[in-house]
């Protein structure tokens, strides 16, 4: 019993400690942090870094590229998705299992495998330094773990309710609204959130496509701070804080739908 | 009762997005293999399978980039599926404490691989580092290192930092594949006088198993895209030694302009990914238990 304590209050400290680290030091000088790397500022705590990096960085654009990039790539994944699901519980066919293979194939393709014929592919296009460009390649990367998470739920759903809308005149289009997207919200939230912090997270496609300041997104931003401070850790963990604090927040308040998303997501995954 | 045809127009914008930036881009992937491709010129030849043949037989990066992975993968798998079921297995009552502390434990999952590169750059720090300061603290200053810039252990500084960022993800999983093993067939266990080991035998790891493949399964996989961690951490140093096959890839086409070598590497890659998810299936329809 002693030691089972012991063991869950050693792997809280290892998740705590290095957070709070993180935390004390965005608000320290460089100087204290060389001085007492891990104690409480000296000089008291100064939001100076805070400032400085709003000063010296277009965070605040950063941070507006991350915002469109995520909402739209979430809001299109979880709306094609739906759509494909819905159209594979309805065909039930073989044509609907085909179509299922097809789209659930990608989970199986990392999306390093693609990054070079992507890339052309994104230079022929004009779609490099572009928001709609990452946009585009986030929903198509996302959709195959989306389509299977929805589709394993949708086919659960009683066929009855689908019956009764057509006996009821509904075609394909209200069925799917009135139907099929109000039934699925607790797996369309799951998704929903999985999808946020993956795309709020990514670095591999901003890395590939995206050179030019006005289009950075946070990740892509913050890895190219450290070759800008260097390691000047105050101002690297300032950014980590800026960048994290949506997903952190959101995560206070809704854990257990974040918990619920992200396994579902490794799961299917 | 028949679905109208107008069905196939709800595939129609995910299929055309899917077919321009997913199945087009693997489908050339495999035809430049063939090529001598730079990613730029107009211009390319043929290669037939020379670029197939450099990686296996003239590439010693490369060779040394697979290596690299498996360490990696090693580590990762097996100390994270030990750390997330020894702790599921202590922590699976629901009560208030295990509540937040599986909260806590899954919270970096939700940080970006930068963030925690960083974080972990910090820790690993030489001379600043908590890792080195606090050895040095307990007495034990001789097994302070350079954790991330000494090429013989960079690999497993990252496997470590792997295991934090995911670990609590993991737990997770076996939390929700312990919670649905009936607590009917621990009472039979007990009414039979088995022992703890005999009822982990006889009745928590068969009805684990699958939940065992799903994490062991998406561990493998993970390492092997651990892209982000990687380029963020060591960039691939020093010498190569923490090089994996998916920032290989990205060197030898971004920073070595040789597209078609790097297309012949992304397939090989493609088909090891698709061997390991072969695997995972069919380990999960063999250990599929009802109950």
């Amino acid at each position: 019993m002693l030691f089972r304590r012991f063991s869950l209050i050693v792997y809280a400290l290892l998740i705590l400690i290095p957070l709070l680290v993180v935390m004390l030091t965005s608000v320290k000088t460089l100087q204290e942090t060389f001085a007492n790397p891990l104690g409480f500022p000296e000089g008291g705590i100064k939001f100076d870094n805070y400032i400085a990096i709003f000063q010296e960085q277009t965070m605040a654009g950063y941070f507006m590229n991350s915002t469109i990039v995520t909402l739209f790539s979430v809001t299109l994944t979880l709306l094609f998705a739906s759509m494909i699901a819905f159209g594979i519980t309805r065909l039930n066919s073989w044509m609907g299992n085909v179509l299922f293979v097809l789209f659930t194939l990608g989970m199986m393709v990392p999306a390093q495998v693609i990054m070079v014929p992507l890339y052309s592919l994104m230079i022929d296009f004009g779609l490099t330094n572009s928001l709609a460009g990452l946009i585009l390649v986030n929903i198509s990367s996302t959709l195959p773990i989306a389509v299977f998470i929805l589709t394993g739920f949708m086919k659960t759903l009683p066929k009855e309710l689908f019956e009764a809308a057509t006996i009821d005149g509904a075609g394909n289009w209200q069925m799917y609204t009135k139907v099929a997207i109000p039934l699925s919200l607790p797996s369309l939230s799951a998704t929903a959130i999985f999808l946020f912090v993956m795309h709020w997270n990514d670095l591999l496609y901003p890395l590939l496509f995206i050179t030019d300041n006005a289009y950075k997104t946070l990740p892509l931003a913050l890895l190219e701070f450290q070759g800008q401070y260097s390691t000047n850790y105050p101002m690297l963990f300032t950014g980590v804080i800026i960048a994290s604090a949506p997903m952190v927040i959101a995560y206070v308040f809704l854990q257990r739908f974040f918990v619920a998303g992200m396994t579902a997501g490794a799961v299917k995954g | 009762m028949r679905t109208p045809k107008t069905i196939y127009l709800f595939f129609l914008p995910g299929l055309l997005l899917y077919s321009v930036f997913f199945l087009y881009p693997t489908v050339s992937a495999l035809f430049y293999s063939f090529t001598n491709w730079d990613g730029f010129s107009d211009v390319f030849q043929f290669v037939g399978i020379d670029n197939y043949q450099r990686a296996f037989t003239a590439d010693s990066i490369f060779r040394k980039t697979i290596g690299n992975n498996l360490k990696f993968m090693f580590v990762v798998v097996i100390f994270q599926t030990i750390v997330a079921l020894a702790f599921a297995l202590i922590m699976l009552k629901n009560t208030k404490t295990t509540i937040f502390l599986r909260a806590l434990y899954f919270f970096p999952t939700i940080l970006s691989s930068v963030s925690v590169a960083f974080i972990w750059a910090f820790i690993y720090d030489p001379s600043l580092g908590i890792l080195n300061r606090g050895l040095s603290t307990i007495g034990l200053d001789f097994l302070a290192q350079n954790w991330l810039g000494n090429a013989n252990i960079a690999i497993y500084s990252l496997a470590i930092t792997q295991v934090w960022f995911h670990a609590g993800q993991m737990l997770i999983i076996f939390v929700a594949g312990l919670q649905a093993i009936p607590q009917e067939m621990y009472e039979v266990a007990k009414i039979e006088g088995a022992n703890k080991w005999q009822t982990f035998r006889q009745v928590t790891w068969p009805l684990l198993a699958p939940s065992a493949t799903i994490v062991v399964a998406y561990t493998t996989i993970q390492s092997f895209k651990a892209f982000d961690l990687v380029f963020a951490m060591t960039g691939g140093g020093p010498n190569y030694s923490t090089e994996i096959i998916a920032t290989y890839i990205y060197g030898v086409a971004f920073e070595g302009y040789q597209f078609g070598y790097a297309s012949a590497i992304s397939v090989i890659f493609m088909i090891i990914i698709a061997f390991i998810t072969f695997l995972q299936f069919k380990a999960l329809r063999s250990d599929r238990v009802s109950y």
